[in-house]
Formats: structure tokens, C-alpha cells, sequence
């Protein structure tokens, strides 16, 4: 089986790597490129533990075939941050304690982020409805759904 | 887990050449596929991406609309013109999955999503659909989640889509491309019943391609009700579509679909023949109600869905028949 050279943009990086072709997105990231802020969970689309921005949509990176990724724009959780500077929603899963273990935390604010930038002002509903690809068996999404529409009212008003 | 090779098509033309080979498959979305790989249900030799084909469009048009197979089910849940024109598809579509999924997976591969069925989807217990000749452990077996209407000896796993059902009601027509040219086949007649071929669901031959979805136009009122396990990103349990018309309070037409039931999407025809003619209240959507499950075959742990296939039906009429 030959290898897919692809050529693509991650974390607003030019990337280049060599993939197999079963190789899952997932996989690239984590083994190929050493970006192991995006976790795996069960590996079939159902938890949202390995969710990443492709050209603006989230998807899960478990779905996705590395030679899939050519000419596209991946965002991932370690591309969230401005340098040392936080996401406003990853301070404020800090200060909410919106996390416990954090396996599911880089797909949850990635999917939250996702959610907020195409739903700056969304009901409850909606984040819980958004984030319904997302599984945490630690927090109960209590405390994931008031830091996510905490962080959609503060930015609404930083932006009035 | 079983390699593969992978070439990116660039033209329908070559996507299709390429499939000549039997143990070749299409990748788009990858949503189910990819899961059907990681169990070994699928051992494709070669992966056929068709994702950056021109045929993701969506072009409406005043007798209805092709819906492009390549479209991703979120852009076509957000159409303002299908949100508008054709609730039904939307309302469907917006009911099935995660935003991760939808934003991934395309129409024409929803189409063709393989049947939730736990034995199907274990990839080593018999299965007629996965291993034919194998037997059907589902019939005498844990079968709660399967079908009242369409089985057979040989499966009785039920059809998973929730976009197929609202097609259903739709009278929509799904066009497919083969090496001799394309044709398009209704979708009544694009589902199989399992028979004793339970591995051959759909129409499509090896190496044909689902380019688009036509709908024609409908001036009915919508609803998509869904009865599922837990509130988002769960299969249906029993769902119905339906598209009603209704002139001066009379109904001059019925459509009715329902999933989660049956082998395949499964027109409710008695229930809509009991509504044409009636004025379009209570007691009438009642009446079509208690037709809804007419002919059902339930097995030894669904028989509920009886009862809640008719109370369904009830709940979609009320919900169509009360919107303005």
C-alpha cells in the first residue's frame, strides 16, 4: 500500500506529512504530527472526543481519512489558544470547573467554539442540542453549558 | 484492521471508472463507512474519495428540487429555500445525529446508511445481510429495535434514516449514475425488501453512484415527529413523516411515512386512504391513526410499536394539521 503525500494548513501552519491510506485524521494528528491535544474516545463518531474544525465545520477527526485533509484548513484544540493567551472559553472552563478528568474537554471546546462561531447568542437548548455529539461522564454538561453560554454573553457584550 | 488504497476522484466520469473494480467503494462523508470498516463489516480494497465532486449543489426549482448527493447534511438542513419549502426534509434531517455528523455526512450516503441492527453491526454473529446464508439471530432473538412491517424469514432489520422517511413522504425520486448512463428511480422502488436476499438493499449495482435527490414540490404541511430513547443523537424508535393538503379544512391529500418499523421506509397507504375527503380534525386524525399499524407483523419484543406507530401517526397529523 503506497503512502498519500498531503498538503495542508493546521493551526494556520502550511503542513505537509505522508500518510497510509487507513489512516484516520485522528491517527495523523496524534502519531504523525504529535498534536495530542485531540483525544480518542470510541473511535466511531458517537462521543465527539477527537472533534476538529475542517474549513469551518466540526467533524470528528475519527471519521475522517488522513489524505482527506489535503488543501483543507484544520483547526485543532492545540490551535484554540492566541500563544499563552486562552480561549475565552478555555478560561472559562478553567474558572467554571467545567472539566474533571479532561479527556473529553479539547473535543468539547473545539465543538463549543464551533457552536459559538456559526451561534453567538444560543438558548440553552441549542448548546445542549450542539453539543449532543459530545459525551462527559464526569461533569453531568451542567457547568459545559452555563460556561459556554456564559462565554456567549460576555462576548456579545465585548462586542456591543 | 483491513488496508485499503485510496484515489481521489476528480469527474464523476473517472470516480465511476475506477469503481469497475468489485472491491472498490465510494467514500464521501466516511460517517458509516468508516464505522462499518473499524468492525470489518466493510473490507473495501480501495477507497474511492468522491467528497470534492460538483455534486453538492442544492438548485430549487419551481416544480420541486434536486437536492446534489455530495450535499452535507447540515448545509441542507440550513437551506433557507429548503427550511421554507420543504420543512419536512429539514426537520428530518435536523433530527438525526450530532452536528460532528451531520456536518460530515452527505445525503446520498444517508441514503445508503447500513441497518442499526446490534447483530449486524457486531460483525461476528450470523447475520444474513452481512454473512449470507448465515442465519438471523434478531428473529428469535433480542428484537426490540426491529420491524413490524417488510421482514422476512431471513432479517428483519430495520432502515435507519430518518431523511429516507420524509423522502418517502415526499414521493421524492433518487437519480443514479452507472457506467451506461443515469436513471431515476422513485424512491418506493429505490429500497429492497429483504426477501432472501437480505444483502441487497437498495437498487444501486456495484460500481453506480447516487448523484442526486430530486423532490418535486409540495404545497402539503409538514411534521417530522420522532420517538427515539434519549432526546438527540439517537435512531428512531418509531418516526412519521407527514405532508398533508388541506383545501377549505378538508384534507385533499395525505401522505404518511414512518421509520424505525420497517425494512425499509414504510408508507402508511390505509391511514392516508382514511384521511382523503375528511374534515381535517381531531376525530379524523384519529380514525387514520388506528389504520396506521394495519398488517403489522410484530416480533417477540416490539409489539409496542404498534400502539406507538398509531399514536405517532395521531401526534404528526395534529402537528401538520394545526400549522397555519
Amino acid at each position: 500500500m503506497s503512502k498519500t503525500h498531503v498538503t495542508t494548513t493546521i493551526n494556520g501552519e502550511p503542513t505537509e506529512y505522508l500518510c497510509e491510506a487507513s489512516q484516520s485524521m485522528l491517527d495523523v494528528l496524534r502519531d504523525e504530527l504529535d498534536l495530542t491535544g485531540t483525544k480518542e474516545g470510541c473511535g466511531s463518531g458517537d462521543c465527539g472526543a477527537c472533534s476538529i474544525i475542517v474549513d469551518d465545520r466540526l467533524v470528528c477527526a475519527c471519521l475522517m481519512l488522513g489524505a482527506e485533509a489535503e488543501g483543507r484548513r484544520v483547526l485543532t484544540i492545540e490551535g484554540m489558544s492566541h500563544g499563552d493567551k486562552l480561549h475565552p472559553l478555555q478560561q472559562k472552563f478553567i474558572e467554571m470547573a467545567a472539566l474533571q478528568c479532561g479527556v473529553c474537554t479539547p473535543g468539547m471546546l473545539i465543538a463549543a467554539k464551533a457552536l459559538l462561531d456559526r451561534n453567538p447568542n444560543p438558548s440553552e437548548t441549542e448548546v445542549r442540542f450542539g453539543l449532543a455529539g459530545n459525551l462527559c461522564r464526569c461533569t453531568g454538561y451542567d457547568k459545559i453549558v452555563r460556561a459556554v453560554l456564559d462565554v456567549a454573553a460576555e462576548q456579545r457584550e465585548t462586542t456591543r | 484492521m483491513h488496508a485499503f488504497d485510496y484515489a481521489r476522484a476528480t469527474e464523476p466520469s473517472q470516480a465511476l471508472d475506477l469503481a469497475r473494480r468489485p472491491d472498490a467503494a465510494f467514500i464521501a462523508g466516511g460517517t458509516d463507512l468508516l464505522q462499518l470498516w473499524k468492525a470489518g463489516i466493510a473490507r473495501p480494497e480501495l477507497m474511492i474519495d468522491i467528497s470534492r465532486l460538483a455534486l453538492d449543489i442544492v438548485k430549487p426549482r419551481d416544480d420541486g428540487i434536486a437536492i446534489g448527493a455530495l450535499a452535507r447534511l447540515s448545509d441542507v438542513a440550513d437551506h433557507p429555500i429548503v427550511q421554507a419549502r420543504w420543512p419536512l426534509i429539514a426537520e428530518a434531517l435536523n433530527a438525526g445525529a450530532s452536528a460532528q455528523v451531520r456536518n460530515a455526512a452527505t445525503i446520498g450516503g444517508n441514503l445508503l446508511q447500513r441497518t442499526r441492527c446490534a447483530y449486524f453491526r457486531s460483525g461476528d454473529m450470523p447475520c444474513n445481510k452481512r454473512a449470507p446464508g448465515s442465519g438471523c439471530p434478531a428473529i428469535g432473538g433480542e428484537n426490540r429495535s426491529h420491524a413490524i412491517f417488510g421482514g422476512s424469514p431471513h432479517c428483519v432489520a430495520t432502515h435507519a434514516s430518518d431523511l429516507a422517511v420524509a423522502l418517502a413522504a415526499l414521493d421524492a425520486s433518487v437519480r443514479v449514475a452507472g457506467p451506461a448512463g443515469s436513471r431515476l428511480v422513485g424512491i418506493g422502488d429505490f429500497y429492497l425488501l429483504p426477501g432472501d436476499t437480505p444483502q441487497r438493499e437498495t437498487v444501486l449495482g456495484q460500481g453506480q453512484l447516487i448523484c442526486a435527490v430530486d423532490v418535486p414540490a409540495t404545497a402539503g404541511r409538514a411534521a417530522y415527529v420522532k420517538v427515539r430513547d434519549r432526546a438527540s443523537f439517537e435512531f428512531a424508535v418509531v418516526s412519521v413523516a407527514a405532508d398533508l393538503v388541506i383545501d377549505d379544512g378538508i384534507v385533499a391529500r395525505a401522505r404518511l411515512a414512518a421509520g424505525g418499523v420497517g425494512t425499509r421506509p414504510w408508507r402508511l397507504t390505509e391511514a392516508e386512504a382514511a384521511l382523503i375527503g375528511e374534515r381535517a380534525d381531531a376525530a379524523a386524525f384519529d380514525k387514520a391513526a388506528a389504520q396506521a399499524s394495519n398488517g403489522a407483523e410484530p416480533l417477540a419484543h416490539n409489539a409496542f410499536k404498534v400502539e406507538l406507530l398509531r399514536r405517532t401517526v395521531r401526534r404528526a397529523l395534529q402537528v401538520a394539521g394545526g400549522k397555519a
